[in-house]
């Protein structure tokens, strides 16, 4: 059992933070409704409860997710860039400009698109990494001003040069059919951008494991001096990683925009971008690990989202325990104690086995 | 004369900026001395946030401005003070545990607003009370700078006093040269006995008190009521303020000033119809200009003193 423990720790430690911030929500939902049971009940289990709500669950999954395996990417090198959300948003508002003044057949437009907007992200995100490697400005400050300035950027853009003047707000131009990603299962949102994103995990997760140069990206990571000491070419991998991020992050907006909207419509910047920060965190920057994460933050927001229509507890009840989950994760002597006590019992035992 | 011309020329403009400044300035002095004692604190978002919380209800059930201001900085404080001990008693990343708590903040002020107003977006159903405005004898005689600078909240007076008692903190005090020390070389700071953590935590509450401020100007003096998002990212763009100014505070001051003028000219383009998306992303395009260049120039200092044969980790 300790042994077990001892190997699965911080999977342990995951799931026991989850849970508290789970007996978290209960408290919250207990203190603020005046129908705790009927309002505990939606919350937990609404958004299974109705086709359309679990089709929501797996519909916001995509962009999430795929932030998620963006940053996972960047921290597994420590890199701390937070510019998921500029390079989704810039991406997605080039790739929307992009798709709506070409015409091409559907198995062309598709790829180039995602390409488009794929590349655009990653060119952002490597300045951040540019600064990074040369200088060593911090990568999460830089990140965050880009964010801003993609921001205006992208708004600019569609605004001023790809408006829908016919639609009642701001809006751009509805995209050409061929760039649609269609619906897997009709009558639903889901579209195969949710797909792509799954398959992207499985190649991240190739990437970080399976490759040579993902294996620097976690050297880099766990130990610079020592990846440099090494052979490992640490400036390229800290530039390559935050590329790898914003190429990601690009992709990821142009699908939601491909898939459910079919125009650009966001005038405030979504936030997937700490979206995925918070997935990347809870799934410890495993790419298989933050599908579960993305899934689990999608089926909290539902769960909010009933609960704002059907009972009386405000959706950030949500929030309050993501920061929970997260604050427990992040904080590296939570339960070390713990860890301490079982190994030093380990090995008092192997000493005396002798 | 073009009408643009005439409005950025007259005096309500000048005004305008000062009170668009005031928000981001006192945030941008809790980055700035938190950055200083290398403990950056992103987390003013947050903490602004619960201050106009705290402060807005509080206000609105006891009718009490000084009780509102204390309640006000107290959540602001604690806020930071969780961060603190997140980060320095439970080793979290800073970085991490800041945005966490930024979400904390947003969910948490919501949820204790529906508790009290039974309202899930705003509290204008609730009356708060306002920090007055002040007018100053004489200067708000004089013309130009009387309408400029005389009549504005009383917290805009304050966040700039607010800049020279950052000035006196870090420079003039055993605890800002600590501080300093500490965000410098915490080993070379903990040789010499600064206790490293004690120090930063000092700095962190410090930049809670100041991004309380911000917030209880935010919701009582800025407006009169407490909604969700109400700082709009300000937090960040205090984070982008005091890179600009190099944390130091006529730096930070000079920087919150561009930002607030850049923003209120951003409001006066608005229903022109001009492109103000290029005017309003200059101050973030400047603040990673700045940090490239300051990071360039650290950069260099330290080759030089390699060269010279100063044992690395030298500042």
């Amino acid at each position: 059992m300790e042994k077990f423990v001892l190997k699965y720790f911080n999977l342990i430690r995951t799931i026991i933070a989850i849970l508290i911030g789970l007996v978290i929500s209960v408290c919250l939902i207990y203190l603020v409704s005046k129908d705790p049971g009927f309002s505990l009940k939606q919350f937990l289990l609404g958004p299974f409860l109705s086709r359309g709500r679990f089709s929501n669950m797996i519909e916001s999954l995509s962009p999430i997710l795929f932030c998620g395996l963006a940053i996972a990417v960047a921290f597994q090198a420590r890199q701390f860039n937070v510019g998921a959300e500029g390079s989704l948003f810039l991406g997605a508002a080039v790739g929307t400009a992009f798709a709506v003044s070409t015409r091409m057949p559907i198995f062309l437009h598709i790829p180039l698109v995602l390409l488009v907007a794929g590349v655009v992200g990653a060119a952002w995100n490597y300045i951040p990494g540019l600064l990074k490697a040369r200088w060593n400005a911090s990568e999460l400050v830089s990140s965050l001003m880009m964010n801003y300035v993609a921001y205006f950027l992208g708004l600019y853009l569609i605004n001023f040069h790809f408006r829908d003047k016919a639609a009642g707000y701001l809006v751009s131009l509805q995209l050409p059919q061929t760039a649609w990603l269609q619906q897997f299962i009709p009558d639903t949102r889901m579209h195969w951008g949710i797909v792509l994103s799954l398959v992207f995990a499985v190649l991240v997760w190739f990437f970080l494991y399976h490759s040579t140069t993902g294996y620097e990206v976690r050297m880099t990571g766990y130990n610079e001096k020592f990846a440099r000491f090494g052979g490992i070419r640490v400036s390229r991998i800290v530039i390559l990683s935050q590329v790898i991020l914003g190429l990601i992050a690009g992709i990821g907006g142009m699908t939601e925009v491909m898939g459910i909207h079919h125009r650009f419509n966001w005038q405030i910047s979504p936030g997937y971008g700490w979206d995925g920060v918070i997935v990347a965190i809870i799934g410890r920057n495993h790419p298989l690990l933050i599908v579960a994460a993305s899934l689990f933050l999608a089926y909290m927001r539902v769960g909010g989202q009933v609960l704002t229509l059907m009972s009386d507890v405000p959706a950030e009840m949500v929030t309050v325990i993501q920061s929970v989950i997260i604050l427990l994760i992040t904080a590296e002597a939570f339960l070390s104690r713990w860890r301490y006590g079982i190994t030093v019992r380990e090995a008092a035992r192997k000493v005396a086995a002798r | 004369m073009n009408p643009l011309l005439k409005s950025i020329l007259s005096t309500e403009f000048g005004f305008a900026i000062l009170r668009v400044m005031t928000p981001l300035l006192f945030p941008a002095l809790g980055v700035a001395i938190s950055a200083l004692a290398g403990a950056t604190n992103i987390a003013l978002e947050g903490i602004m946030i619960v201050s106009a919380c705290a402060g807005v209800l509080v206000s609105a059930f006891t009718h009490s401005l000084v009780l509102s201001l204390f309640a006000g900085l107290a959540a602001g404080i604690a806020l930071a003070a969780l961060l603190g001990y997140f980060h320095l008693k439970l080793r979290a990343d800073i970085f991490l545990a800041a945005i966490a708590l930024n979400l904390f903040a947003a969910g948490i002020s919501i949820v204790f607003l529906f508790l009290f107003t039974g309202d899930k977006g705003s509290t204008s159903s609730l009356k708060s009370q306002l920090f007055p405005a002040v007018d100053i004898p004489l200067l708000q005689n004089v013309p130009v700078l009387g309408p400029i600078f005389s009549g504005h909240n009383i917290l805009t007076y304050a966040s700039i006093v607010s800049v020279f008692l950052y000035w006196l903190i870090t420079f003039k005090t055993p605890l800002g040269l600590r501080i300093r020390a500490v965000g410098q070389n915490p080993d070379a700071a903990q040789s010499v006995g600064i206790n490293v953590n004690r120090t930063r935590m000092y700095a962190l509450l410090l930049s809670g008190f100041f991004g309380s401020l911000g917030g209880l100007y935010l919701c009582m003096g800025y407006v009169s009521w407490f909604a969700r998002d109400i700082s709009a990212g300000r937090g960040f763009i205090a984070i982008a303020a005091a890179t600009l100014g190099g944390n130091l505070p006529l730096g930070t001051f000079l920087s919150s000033l561009l930002f607030g003028a850049v923003n209120a000219l951003a409001n006066y383009l608005a229903p022109l119809k001009v492109p103000s998306e290029f005017i309003q992303m200059t101050p973030y395009l400047a603040t990673a200009v700045a940090l490239a260049i300051y990071a360039a120039q650290a950069m260099r200092k330290r080759r030089r003193k390699v060269r010279e044969g100063a044992p690395e980790g030298t500042p």
